[in-house]
């Protein structure tokens, strides 16, 4: 290859390879890819330097400049609750049931509780919180457990009925299908109707008023208004949570309910409890 | 240029072109595949990490076989929104006991990391069977079958042993007593207390709300499990990561 030959037509260097006479010219590549190429190099190698980048036995290399995701993400989340450290502040040391007076940290709060919620809370009560069959409408007036914001707050915080949290809401209804007869559960359900309808059998629902007397209104009181402190459904209402058709109903009245809400006060920070609540509270029903 | 006019010798020899491209692509191989033989060296010590509990197992067999990480992932990124979503950045310690691993790569849904405990067994049945009668405006198809399919834990041992060989430290006991641990993972009433010291922090229900055991409740143990074994109250992650 010593022997350098020029082509006598381009001008152009050759190889010096020749197949039946046919030479092999050796274009030299277009100056600005080569130095592309070459800074591409360059730039791969003070890349691997100052990052992370190799592989080696017990981590990869850590890079001059100290860059860690991890640590990235801690200093952005510090410096966005730095931002709101003012407001937190405040709404830590608000007493709750005194928020709604205080038009700037109440909208902040239902701010950040509107996105809490939307996170943690509308797959079962519903994105716009109207809730879904056997996961209770927030929207409406209608509290299981209580509508004011220190029920709210404490619903949210423990949960009801589930295993996690020992200050859990708690109350079971008895599966009246063990306890009742057929005749009497039939006779309670239309009773149960008639509390919120217009269209009922009255004699049934007459011989059902003894039964629900007798079985019923302890919890859910003797006009069916329910109990908010053992958690009773008002039933005169025509708000059902499983629904107030007879099937249903007598579905209820034979196996029960048990619907469970996980507690959300090791999950959340105290401040979200609190702004979710507060959002929660402002959706249309809070007292 | 003395050097490269020497590249007609490698030319000119098959074998030395042979041995000289196997040097060269070797140096590619090393660098990919050296460093796995160190990889327990990278994953950092977490406490609480345990192996699946065989009727968790089986239902992560569920996930995998309904093809579940297509559109949802189990990696919490470490950016401030993922975790303000979902809770903390997930450890590479958290997935050492998942063989394969089920980070996804693709949300369609959402990620499922932390998703443990965060709804009630109901709500995953609802959910499951029918995912539109509690989230509307979701495009998951229906798993109603689930609950109608009774599994046995016929193959559990071999689940357990495949998993051993494979790297995931399962003792004997636990494969002795894997058939019965399964049955009892899903029956409250039963004498759980074994399974619960051999599988801490395992939820005990009757995940399906059915008498038998089906896969709605191997599917549900196993959603019920995910990212709640380690305690991110007591542990501090190492910065420098």
């Amino acid at each position: 290859m010593s022997n350098r030959k020029k082509d006598d037509v381009t001008g152009t260097e050759t190889t010096g390879h020749s197949w039946d006479g046919i030479e092999e010219l050796n274009t030299p590549l277009p100056r600005w890819w080569l130095w592309t190429l070459y800074l591409c190099i360059i730039w791969g190698i003070i890349y691997t330097i100052a990052y992370p980048a190799w592989p080696m036995v017990s981590g990869a290399t850590k890079g001059v400049l100290g860059w860690s995701t991890r640590a990235n993400v801690a200093a952005e989340i510090t410096a966005h609750e730095a931002k709101n450290a003012k407001l937190v502040t405040a709404l830590l040391g608000t007493d709750m049931e005194a928020l709604p007076a205080n038009a700037d940290l109440n909208r902040y709060a239902i701010a950040r509780g509107g996105s809490v919620f939307r996170a943690n809370c509308s797959q079962c009560h519903g994105s716009g919180a109207a809730g879904a069959k056997g996961y209770p409408n927030l929207l409406d007036d209608d509290w299981l457990w209580g509508g004011q914001m220190a029920d709210i707050e404490y619903t949210v915080r423990h949960g009801i009925r589930n295993e996690q949290d020992g200050d859990a809401r708690y109350s079971q209804m008895p599966a009246f299908g063990e306890i009742l007869e057929k005749e009497e559960i039939a006779a309670v359900v239309e009773h149960v109707v008639s509390l919120s309808s217009t269209d009922y059998d009255a004699d049934i629902a007459a011989a059902g008023a003894a039964v629900f007397a007798g079985n019923c209104s302890a919890c859910h009181g003797e006009t069916g208004l329910g109990d908010r402190a053992q958690g009773a459904p008002n039933l005169a209402d025509a708000i059902w949570l499983y629904g107030g058709d007879r099937q249903t109903l007598t579905n209820t009245v034979v196996n029960a309910r048990f619907g469970i809400m996980p507690a959300w006060g090791p999950r959340l920070t105290e401040a979200d409890v609190r702004a979710v609540s507060a959002y929660v509270h402002s959706l249309g029903g809070g007292e | 240029m003395a050097l490269i006019d020497k590249h007609a010798i490698l030319e000119k020899s098959p074998t030395l072109l042979l041995v000289a491209s196997l040097l060269v692509v070797s140096v590619g191989g090393i660098v990919e595949i050296a460093p796995l033989f160190w990889l327990e060296n990278t994953i950092e010590k977490v406490e609480g990490v345990r192996p699946y509990s065989p009727l968790e197992l089986t239902g992560r067999d569920i996930y995998v076989r309904e093809g579940c990480y297509v559109c949802h992932s189990q990696m919490i990124r470490p950016m401030r929104d993922e975790v303000e979503r979902y809770g903390h950045y997930s450890l590479a310690a958290e997935s050492m006991y998942d063989h394969p691993f089920q980070w996804g790569s693709k949300r369609t849904g959402p990620d499922v990391a932390r998703v443990g405990g965060r709804y009630s067994d109901a709500w995953h049945v609802d959910h499951l069977s029918n995912p539109q009668s509690v989230v509307p405006e979701s495009i998951m198809p229906k798993y109603a079958f689930l609950k109608e399919t009774p599994i046995e834990p016929i193959h559990i041992e071999a689940l357990l042993k495949t998993h051993r060989f494979v790297g995931v430290p399962y003792s004997d006991e636990q494969i002795e007593e894997a058939q019965s641990d399964f049955r009892v993972q899903a029956d409250p009433d039963a004498d759980y207390d074994a399974m619960l010291e051999r599988y801490p922090g395992a939820a005990v229900a009757n995940f399906d709300g059915q008498p038998e055991l089906t896969e709605m409740d191997a599917l549900i143990s196993y959603l019920q499990v995910l990212g709640t074994m380690v305690d991110f109250s007591t542990f501090t992650p190492d910065a420098s990561r």
